[in-house]
């Protein structure tokens, strides 16, 4: 337990910046679902690591709450994912720029 | 540098999960296959487990092994799988011009905006430990359970509801419409099949 937490942070922040960018490069639907996880995951990092600094189990309780939340979003997301794949014929995110269905 | 911390194996550790995750993470957003992507992403997981383990986490660790990497990527594999999107993308492909140099160019500068409020912000916290100390005798898991039971008792039942709603939605999302008479040929519509 040694290691300065200020390393899980940038550690995290980079992390982040990926998730981020490729959200922002990527064109298939699924792919930028993979790097909101990513997001996702380098927020429950800092969380942790801020729980370790402060001595309190207030971020870890947040993290299990965020894992749920997050599978919960994976589940909707994907529903929606295969129910727009069902009426086109692409799923990348040039394919849907109307909602109307 | 190793002589100022003690604890080498830490160290070792720390440094080979956080090349895992970085490597992961970039995997996922150059790789031109879907298929492929999942799979880095469960080695990002996978070393964001081993970051907690590391940190004392060891309940979340291993919830993150089994919801992540044994539920959410499983999912997202047969979804790639069932639309059969598991072919080569063509990644090189940009139909909207200037779009990656402008969003390397903002995830830069996410990141600098990051390190600029690490390094000089100066956050109050407030008063800690109203969730109940980290440390202190006792295992991880017992002062986590402890805490989601008592003090944060009503948003662990909110998040039941949530799974419901979750599940529900799922549910009628995937469900196979039904046909209007008009989109029927002659014979379905005399037949009544729906």
């Amino acid at each position: 337990m040694t290691i300065n937490p200020t390393w899980y942070l940038v550690l995290a922040a980079l992390l982040f910046t990926v998730g981020a960018t490729g959200v922002l490069v990527r064109r298939n639907v699924l792919v930028m679902f993979m790097c909101v996880e990513l997001m996702l995951n380098a927020v429950n990092l800092t969380f942790i690591t801020f729980s370790r600094m402060l001595n309190d189990v207030g971020g870890q309780a947040v993290v299990f709450f965020v894992l749920v939340v997050a599978a919960a979003e994976v589940v909707v997301g994907l529903g929606i994912i295969v129910a727009i794949y069902r009426r086109r014929v692409g799923v990348t995110a040039d394919d849907l720029h109307v909602l109307k269905g | 540098m190793l002589a100022a911390t003690p604890a080498v194996p830490d160290l070792i550790v720390f440094f080979v999960a956080a090349i895992a995750i970085l490597v992961g993470a970039i995997g996922v957003v150059v790789s031109r296959n879907a298929v492929h992507a999942a799979l880095m992403l469960v080695l990002t997981l996978f070393g964001i487990a081993v970051e907690f383990i590391n940190q004392g986490a060891d309940f979340l660790a291993a919830v993150q092994v089994i919801v992540y990497a044994g539920a959410i990527v499983i999912l997202f594999l047969f979804v790639i799988m069932l639309l059969g999107v598991d072919r080569e993308e063509n990644v090189a492909a940009e139909p909207l011009r200037g779009q990656r140099p402008t969003a390397i160019a903002l995830g830069m500068m996410v990141l600098v905006e990051l390190a600029v409020l690490g390094h000089f912000a100066d956050w109050v916290t407030g008063p800690s430990s109203t969730a109940g100390p980290l440390n202190g005798p006792g295992e991880n898991i017992q002062k986590l359970g402890q805490s989601i039971f008592t003090r944060y008792l009503f948003p662990f039942e909110i998040t039941s509801v949530l799974l419901v709603i979750a599940v529900v939605g799922a549910v009628v999302l995937a469900r196979r419409p039904h046909r209007v008479a008009s989109e029927m040929t002659r014979e379905e519509q005399e037949a009544g099949v729906s």
